[in-house]
């Protein structure tokens, strides 16, 4: 087990792990997306309230649950890049900040989208809405920090440090956020009876895109890690040999 | 002078005075931000609305969001000089515990250039109209808010103090993480202005101040070792 963790640090063996492990989860993860969208999205019933335009769920729960994980997934990277100094866990941790933007930038666009036909308004100065536009900036001022260095490594110690500073903050500003103004629902209960609120016809669907969501992350993040190192490693001996193994084959 | 070397407590003064001879003989740094806090303040009666109804209205914002500005823009003097001439060097490899230099030159820094402010934000808040019940939150909030400010903006100029254009970039990094201290200082106004007790906002402003304080100094000190390096 340790000896398998410890390997993973080497960018050489990352990359070679997951050459096998890849198309097995992109695998998973577009079979449970494609039934948890055609599902949720053609067969749920519609809601009581809200018809069908709640069917914008499926996406923007999981894409917003999504973005914060992702932070607290790049901040224990550069915790790990700081303290150890294991070159994988920056390189993973540079390929979150990306994507972890790009789940809010989702989540913040689903989120007007559907509270245009419910609250009446594509924005508004709510808590939830007001802590993940914050979150977005935090990550756009990690991802700026890291492209203003011209070296690479200054550049990752500098964005690890953000990043942890960050996690500090960013529990802080949800709660200033929340105590300045809240109208955004709170979560509702799941339910096993169809009679309930979230009866299983509505939130099974939601587990597959939930799930589908978080493989997409790992697949993202692990395909820009594979880039990341081959750029990296564009000197070593095995990036050569893969390069020419490529070409050898076109 | 024998090579007696200095307790923690005598670095700390010598850190400390040194960081107010610094921005005593550079008068610019100082007054450059006191100039942009007061000429940012005026436009916005004459960009907005110029009748004191609507500007009682958001005279609190209007004087914490500018500060707040102001502050970012003069954390520039704190590393930029030291930085160019080799003293920051010096700093970090100083056998006495960074921790508190960097204390010391952040509460030298906040005495010269952020507690101006404070002193001058009453002027501006009467120009715009704040009501009277308003003046004690505001200068209290801002005495407690602006040097958590200074520590966090310490944070965002140690990391970039190694570039050579640090200013917008400072802001985006920076100002996100400024967003509590803001909303719990004008929250203060507010609820003065509702006849409500603001002492609870003063405690949770206080206690990003002490949060500040503690970690501050940390993430400064890493910061600052990447950039110089």
């Amino acid at each position: 087990m340790w000896q398998w963790l410890y390997k993973l640090g080497s960018p050489r063996h990352f990359y070679e792990m997951t050459t096998s492990f890849l198309p097995w989860l992109k695998g998973v993860t577009y079979f449970l997306l494609i039934v948890g969208l055609v599902w949720g999205l053609g067969f749920a019933p519609p809601d009581y309230q809200m018809g069908d335009n709640y069917r914008i769920i499926y996406i923007h729960v999981p894409t917003a649950l999504g973005a914060m994980w992702i932070y607290v997934m790049m901040a224990v990277m550069a915790a790990m890049h700081m303290i150890w100094n294991i070159k994988v866990a920056d390189m993973v941790a540079k390929s979150s900040a990306l994507v972890g933007a790009g789940f809010c930038a989702v989540a913040l666009f689903t989120g007007a989208v559907w509270g245009r036909p419910t609250w009446g308004v594509y924005w508004i100065w709510d808590a939830k809405l007001t802590s993940f536009l914050i979150l977005f900036f935090v990550y756009i001022g990690v991802i700026a920090l890291r492209s203003a260095f011209d070296s690479e490594t200054s550049g990752s110690k500098a964005a690890s440090v953000l990043t942890l500073v960050g996690v500090v903050n960013l529990p802080i500003i949800y709660y200033a956020a929340v105590w300045w103004n809240t109208l955004h629902q709170p979560p509702s209960e799941l339910s096993l009876s169809s009679q309930g609120a979230n009866p299983p016809e509505i939130w099974i669907p939601a587990f597959f895109t939930g799930f589908g969501l978080i493989g997409l992350v790992f697949v993202f993040v692990i395909m820009r890690t594979r880039n990341e190192i081959l750029w990296r490693e564009r000197r070593a001996q095995w990036v050569q040999d893969l390069v020419k193994q490529e070409e050898g084959r076109a | 002078m024998s090579r007696q070397t200095l307790g923690v407590w005598g670095s700390l003064r010598a850190t400390f005075g040194r960081e107010l001879l610094i921005l005593w003989r550079s008068p610019g740094d100082i007054v450059n931000p006191l100039m942009f806090f007061v000429i940012a303040v005026s436009l916005f009666p004459l960009g907005g609305d110029a009748d004191p109804t609507y500007l009682s209205g958001i005279a609190a914002g209007v004087v914490w969001v500018t500060a707040l500005l102001a502050v970012m823009l003069s954390m520039e003097s704190l590393f930029r000089s030291d930085y160019e001439d080799g003293s920051l060097e010096q700093l970090l490899l100083s056998p006495q515990p960074l921790y508190f230099h960097l204390l010391a030159k952040v509460a030298g820094h906040w005495l010269m250039t952020g507690l101006p402010l404070v002193i001058l934000s009453p002027l501006l808040a009467m120009m715009l109209a704040l009501p009277d019940e308003a003046y004690t939150p505001l200068i209290i909030g801002l005495l407690v808010g602006t040097p958590t400010l200074n520590l966090i903006g310490a944070i965002g100029m140690a990391l970039t103090v190694g570039l050579a254009r640090s200013g917008l970039l400072l802001a985006v990094l920076v100002l996100p993480l400024s967003i509590p201290v803001l909303v719990f200082g004008t929250g203060m106004v507010q609820a003065a202005l509702a006849g409500l007790p603001y002492t609870g906002l003063v405690a949770l402003l206080g206690a990003l101040l002490v949060l500040a304080l503690s970690l501050a100094p940390l993430a400064i000190g890493a910061a600052l070792r990447i950039s110089v390096n």
